[in-house]
């Protein structure tokens, strides 16, 4: 692989990854948020596996296929399990705040990720470190996402969005965590998940929805 | 030596697995009492051997200094405590049909893991596996909240889960940041996070991302230790829980969060000054004093008053640490092994309370004092500990606190916190007093207390009268703690 290759790879999943995250913005419909996520899990993955194919470093390559397998696949079909199959419990209620706001929200944050990370580029202006931006602006979107929107699933959504940006930062600057660490991390991730997947349902059973709204019982 | 190490996490996964696959009975039920009593021998043995500030390791993996000893030593005794008061109250709430055999099993399961996560935190050399560690509790503790399963109880779990992941997940990207700048600095990949290399290369770590880094696990690990602006789950999670749960959330969870924090601070002070930790703390800590005497004194619902006293104790525990000296912060290791003891005796008490009245409003409950003198008893005991009132360790410790402020010119600081903790005394003194004291009203129901119950609560006044009257062989321990923090000063 060539450095142009190589940085253009990277430039493209790191883009797809932001673009993904504007798309869950734009979107109401549970079911196409969720398997947007599994393409922001892809982009994610291509991340440690452009890495390791460029430093000839096998570890990350196991590391990338991990990330694909678990955050392509196992955890969006988790979440799309947790979805209800009423008609009103497959959509996102009316926002708190309606569609052209939100995008021009996530457009401010994506500014603000570039200004956050200066500290970061300057202190390695790698190809890869220069991308860590769009990592960032993931991360403050996904906080977006988890405060803006009603339905439990889109909590785990934004949840999820945020882990993935935290994972993508991590590939990103230091082509990843220690192995142990990022296993541990992505146990911890997969079970915070399969919980959340759960307490989804025992709300729907309980509430007889997932509007988190109906969640006000305790206060003071 | 250092296989010692690995008990206190082995001992409690051993009684985990011994619960999952036995579940609920009195054999499973006592093992777990005996793995926290472990976690307690070891943390004792492992102190008597620290003196002179010797470190253990395994596998570079697992590490115990003076302050990780320290916290085992709290995880032990309000585990043990916890542990075996939770063999009463799990049959109780059994015969009261509270909960089903399903429920019981997965209680007995999932609290020694917690356990063990817990004991894994403090212990681990990494700073990125001490972050697993944590996150693991988020995740064991999760169904034991919401083991009730009433509609309050899963309101308080998702409020629980998702607040405290959101927070732990940027502790998470402050830990990536700081690993980012320790390989800057020259630490070499498989070790960069270890903590002894992280304190050998601090001077030369790049400031501007250790600044960022160290704002990202100030607030993550502040969510998980009730500090503001992520403190939200604190109240709902510690009145839904189980008593002895609570007992174990608020008087271990909240400081094992704390201690990341300690430690990441040690760090973080020597490579951009005392200043930026300090100024964090003061604003997190005097904020969470402030919200949560100002909920005490509003407050209608006895679990959750003991809730946000504990936010109250946190937010005095980081201005203490936003002192930073020797005296401070051993007053802090102090402070929180007494507040862990007094908060299992008021948890403990208040389940008893809520089982009797199935209720947990203040108003509900009158002249306890008069109908039960076991729960009465030790409730005024864990209040008057609280209240920091000698013969008792809070007394002593809150002095310190007081000296430490003034001696690192913090005199406003101090003014503030004092005048927040006078506003929280008042609250707890007219809500006890109103529960505890005074004729019961007619037709009061009867307090039963389970005989392991009684156990737990009687063991806790004694422990608590010794540490009030003689801290003995532990501040020795508390002082190596505070000098490996950089508090020589």
């Amino acid at each position: 692989m060539t450095q142009a290759t190589y940085n253009g790879v990277l430039n493209l999943a790191a883009g797809a990854f932001l673009l993904a995250a504007v798309l869950i913005v734009w979107r109401r419909e549970l079911r196409s948020i969720v398997v947007l996520l599994a393409w922001q899990g892809l982009a994610l993955a291509a991340i440690p596996l452009t890495e390791g194919i460029y430093h000839n470093d096998a570890a990350l390559i196991i590391v990338g296929v991990v990330v694909l397998l678990l955050r392509a696949v196992v955890l969006p079909l988790l979440l799309v399990r947790a979805v209800g199959t009423e008609a009103h419990e497959r959509r996102e209620s009316t926002p708190l705040v309606n569609t052209t706001t939100s995008l021009l929200i996530t457009a401010a944050l994506t500014v603000l990720a570039y200004a956050v990370t200066r500290p970061i580029i300057a202190l390695d202006p790698s190809p890869a470190t220069r991308a860590v931006p769009a990592a960032f602006a993931v991360i403050l979107i996904a906080v977006f996402v988890m405060v803006s929107r009603r339905r439990a699933l889109s909590q785990a959504v934004g949840f999820m969005m945020l882990d993935n940006g935290i994972a993508a930062t991590a590939f990103l600057i230091t082509a990843g965590v220690p192995l142990i660490v990022e296993l541990g991390a992505s146990l911890d991730v997969m079970f915070a998940v399969l919980v959340l997947g759960l307490l989804t349902g025992h709300m729907r059973r309980t509430f007889g929805g997932t509007d988190l709204d109906l969640l006000r019982e305790l206060r003071g | 030596m250092s296989f010692l190490l690995l008990v206190p996490i082995l001992a409690p996964l051993a009684a985990a697995a011994l619960a999952a696959v036995l579940g609920w009975r009195p054999l499973t039920s006592s093992v777990t009492v005996l793995a926290a009593l472990l976690v307690l021998i070891t943390g004792a043995i492992l102190g008597f051997n620290v003196r002179s500030g010797v470190r253990f390791g395994t596998w570079n993996l697992f590490r115990a200094d003076a302050l990780s000893i320290t916290m085992l030593i709290v995880i032990g005794t309000v585990g043990t405590l916890a542990t075996w008061a939770s063999i009463g109250y799990i049959d109780a709430e059994l015969a009261h049909g509270h909960t089903d055999a399903r429920g019981a099993n997965l209680y007995g399961a999932l609290v020694p893991v917690f356990l063990a996560a817990m004991a894994s935190a403090v212990l681990a050399n990494n700073i990125g596996v001490m972050w697993v560690a944590i996150e693991a509790t988020t995740v064991a503790t999760a169904f034991l909240v919401g083991h009730r399963r009433t509609r309050a109880a899963l309101e308080a779990t998702w409020k629980y889960v998702v607040i405290c992941s959101v927070g732990i997940a940027l502790a998470f990207l402050g830990t990536v940041l700081l690993y980012f700048a320790s390989l800057h600095a020259g630490a070499s990949s498989g070790d960069a996070l270890n903590i002894d290399v992280l304190l050998a290369h601090a001077s030369r770590l790049d400031p501007a991302v250790t600044r960022l880094a160290a704002g990202l696990l100030l607030l993550g690990y502040g969510a998980k230790a009730g500090l503001v602006p992520f403190h939200t789950w604190l109240a709902d999670a510690h009145s839904q829980a189980p008593a002895p749960v609570s007992a174990l959330m608020s008087g271990v969870l909240l400081s094992v969060a704390f201690y990341a924090l300690l430690r990441v601070k040690s760090v973080v002070d020597l490579a951009v000054g005392t200043g930026f930790m300090r100024t964090g703390l003061i604003i997190l800590g005097l904020l969470t004093l402030l919200i949560a005497a100002s909920l005490l004194v509003v407050q209608t619902d006895f679990k959750r008053m003991l809730a946000y006293s504990s936010m109250e104790n946190m937010g005095l525990v980081a201005v203490a640490a936003a002192a930073g000296t020797k005296l401070a912060i051993a007053a802090l290791l102090l402070h929180v092994l007494a507040h862990g003891i007094a908060k299992t005796l008021v948890f403990l008490g208040s389940g008893q309370l809520q089982a009797a009245h199935d209720s947990t409003r203040i108003s509900d409950v009158t002249g306890v004092l008069a109908r039960s003198r076991m729960v009465g008893v030790t409730f005024l005991v864990g209040l008057a500990i609280l209240l920091g009132l000698p013969p008792f360790a809070m007394f002593a410790s809150e002095l310190s606190i007081s000296r430490a402020l003034a001696a690192a010119h913090l005199g406003w600081v101090l003014g503030a916190a004092l005048l927040l903790v006078v506003i929280a005394f008042a609250a707890l003194v007219r809500n006890g007093s109103r529960m505890l004291l005074g004729p019961p009203e007619p037709g009061s129901p009867a307090i039963a207390v389970p005989r392991s119950v009684a156990a737990a609560l009687v063991t806790g006044v004694i422990l608590s009268l010794v540490l009030g009257l003689t801290v003995g062989p532990l501040l020795e321990l508390f002082q190596t703690a505070a000098t490996l923090l950089g508090g020589n000063r």
